[in-house]
């Protein structure tokens, strides 16, 4: 049987702005794996807010916007290596760029253009998980099939608040308990499911509860300190790597965007909260963490800008300058063994198209 | 040749499959230690391990989910749902991911997995053991659906859909699991999807079946004095056989579908459609279909009332003779 562990009550902090206590240091971060994190950060940041205006312009379709959550994918993904793989929702649809994906095909994703589909085995990023919490069994499934066969890589599932409340959360999360599936349950709680807060989803003190429930650990860190959700997810992957299991993480932010450019929050939204909320988000308060520890100034931060800005800016011409998906790829990836119908369909397809 | 029943020949297909190729799987409740609730996967823990077939947690979402993950890891999960009803939990991982998520992938990723289950009334059952939900599984693009009528199909179906690329629901019929018995090769054996069987060979009247309708289908003709009656077993109802609906249907000139499922826009309605867009100058008179009612399977006390009977069919068949 897996230990259970109570549940941390207390958020896991390093970085020493929230509470008044100083900064930490986390063992085996040196100044190069710093600023590789705070280069992921940026990269996430940047391409979040040219994807809002690039809705704005028309340029990409409704997009789930993640400012703010940036903490919480760069750290989670920095305590990974490089086999193990990520389960997406929408709200982390750009983390496969930290694996190198191209931002033209996350961007060409929220064109509708079928330039967005990759596969998932290039990455380890498996595909964005769009309904709530269905790819918590994937994962599970994923890290328990990879565990049968003998291979060391974990999984690591993102999911919100939100999910919990689903059956497949449920389902997902006792697989992976029950087949001792090496798997980081990471639940970002940044407090909303659109417009439903979390008093009205859950009667849990904690989210990290629902852990003593499946009999895995649980564990509850600051969202928006990098570090803390670096060390958290750390701890957890060495746990699974080592047959201890899944862990759940609850990670606690504050949506300080809308959900989706196509939501209005000031309906029902706490705009007071928000506005504070904005004042300690989490790019800048790890780049106060490392300004204070002397990792980074003015020139270097403003080259790590520029870089990613200049990626995003090459992502969207590229994805821009993809040509119009043939109608044929309505037909093409189906099935790897199609029905003979969908030859004729096509066909007639063809004819109307002129 | 073994004479072997459904549920035996099923039982032989996976011991043939799961020696032939490691990377298939069983996972399922009450699959392991039990060997299933009607021992269609008995024997397979004690001779592949208990990694191999798995006895899951209560949770067929869950059960559908996770063969999604597994088959990202390599695996050939096969997942038994342990009644036809009992599925409905894991239609939103069906429909959501299991069909879509090759496509999604533009075809960088295959999800060869099977779920498969008995299905289907006459069995004497408390409710919900006793449905046909066929139609819930072959409108959903990206999986393919058969329904076996004989051992040998049973076998050689199941066979198909493990080494099909592309993911497969099979729906056994459970009232003949034991009670119909047939011919089955021994070792590797398999029925290619998408290709009907003829079951008998006649002129004047097509009946179109699958799954626990073809021996109802069978009895009707063997009532049928003097009228030469053609039996087609669908077998897969996707990737559909069309080419042998139409063939008999020119051949004899009148059809009559039968189904066990509620009427409305059953797989019937499906056959019916296809027969009037392609087949309208071949027939004699209307394709008339005999079914289930658009009723909630009924209690089993009145169950013989819900299933199409020979009785019924063959009334149709007269009706269209008579046309």
């Amino acid at each position: 049987m897996a230990q259970v562990l109570p549940a941390e009550r207390d958020l896991r902090r390093v970085i020493g702005d929230a509470d008044g206590a100083g900064d930490r240091e986390v063992d085996g971060l040196g100044e190069q794996e710093l600023l590789e994190l705070y280069r992921s950060m940026v990269l996430l940041r940047t391409y979040d807010e040219r994807s809002v205006v690039y809705h704005r312009q028309g340029r990409i379709g409704t997009y789930a916007i993640f400012w703010n959550h940036e903490a919480m994918q760069a750290g989670a993904f920095h305590a990974l290596e490089d086999e193990d793989w990520i389960f997406p929702s929408y709200r982390e649809s750009a983390i496969g760029l930290l694996r190198g994906m191209p931002p033209a095909t996350v961007l060409s994703w929220w064109r509708g253009h079928p330039a967005g589909w990759w596969n998932p085995e290039d990455y380890r990023v498996a595909s964005i998980c769009v309904p709530i919490a269905t790819h918590v069994p994937h994962a599970a499934g994923l890290a328990w099939g990879k565990k049968l066969k003998g291979e060391t890589a974990c999984a690591v599932v993102f999911f919100g608040d939100g999910a919990t409340s689903e059956g497949a959360f449920h389902e997902g999360a006792n697989f992976a308990a029950v087949t001792g599936a090496p798997l980081v349950l990471f639940c970002n709680n940044n407090h909303w499911a659109i417009s439903t807060p979390l008093e009205a989803q859950t009667r849990a003190e904690t989210l990290a509860d629902k852990a003593v429930g499946y009999g895995m650990p649980g564990l509850r860190v600051d969202g928006t300190d990098v570090l803390a959700c670096y060390e958290a997810t750390r701890e957890a992957v060495a746990r699974a790597r080592t047959g201890g299991g899944p862990t759940f993480i609850e990670a606690v932010s504050y949506r300080t965007a809308p959900h989706a450019t196509a939501d209005d929050p000031r309906a029902y939204i706490d705009l007071a909260r928000v506005e504070e909320e904005k004042k300690r988000e989490c790019v800048g308060r790890f780049e106060g963490y490392l300004r204070r520890a002397g990792i980074l100034h003015d020139d270097l931060a403003a080259s790590i800008r520029s870089e990613a800005a200049d990626a995003v800016r090459a992502g969207i011409a590229d994805a821009e300058a993809e040509p119009p998906a043939d109608v044929e790829l309505l037909f093409a990836h189906a099935y790897a063994d199609p029905p003979v119908s969908f030859g004729s369909d096509l066909d007639e397809l063809r004819r109307t198209l002129g | 040749m073994a004479e072997l029943s459904i549920v035996e020949a099923i039982n032989d297909a996976f011991h043939v499959e799961l020696e032939r190729d490691p990377s298939v799987m069983v996972i399922g409740e009450d699959v392991g230690r039990a060997g299933g609730v009607f021992r269609a996967t008995a024997g397979l823990r004690d001779r592949f391990g208990p990694d191999r077939c798995f006895d899951t947690p209560l949770a067929e979402a869950g059960i559908l989910g996770s063969a999604v993950g597994l088959c990202m890891a390599g695996w050939r999960p096969v997942c038994e749902m342990q009644y036809d009803a009992f599925s409905y939990p894991c239609l939103d991982q069906l429909i959501t991911h299991v069909g879509r998520y090759r496509w999604r992938t533009g075809g960088k990723m295959s999800f060869p997995l099977v779920v498969r289950m008995p299905y289907g009334g006459g069995v004497r059952a408390p409710e919900l053991h006793d449905d046909s939900p066929e139609t819930y599984y072959v409108h959903t693009p990206g999986v393919k659906v058969a329904v076996p009528s004989t051992p040998g199909d049973a076998k050689g179906l199941l066979a198909a859909a493990i080494r099909d690329p592309d993911p497969v629901v099979v729906l056994e019929p459970k009232l003949h699991y034991r009670t119909l018995k047939g011919d089955v090769p021994e070792g590797e054996h398999v029925v290619p999807l998408g290709r009907a069987r003829l079951a008998r060979d006649g002129t004047d009247v097509t009946l179109v079946a699958y799954g626990s309708m073809v021996p109802v289908c069978e009895a009707a003709a063997d009532a049928l004095d003097g009228v030469s009656v053609e039996v087609l077993d669908i077998r897969t109802l996707k990737p559909l056989d069309e080419e042998a609906l139409l063939a008999s249907a020119a051949k004899t000139g009148r059809v009559v579908i039968v189904q066990e499922a509620p009427r409305t826009c059953g797989f019937a309605a499906e056959l019916a459609a296809i027969l009037a867009e392609k087949a309208i100058l071949e027939l004699r008179g209307p394709v008339i279909r005999v079914t289930g009612y658009d009723v909630p399977y009924p209690y089993w006390q009145i169950e013989d009332a819900y299933m199409p009977s020979v009785e019924r069919v063959t009334a149709a068949v007269r009706r269209l003779l008579d046309f």
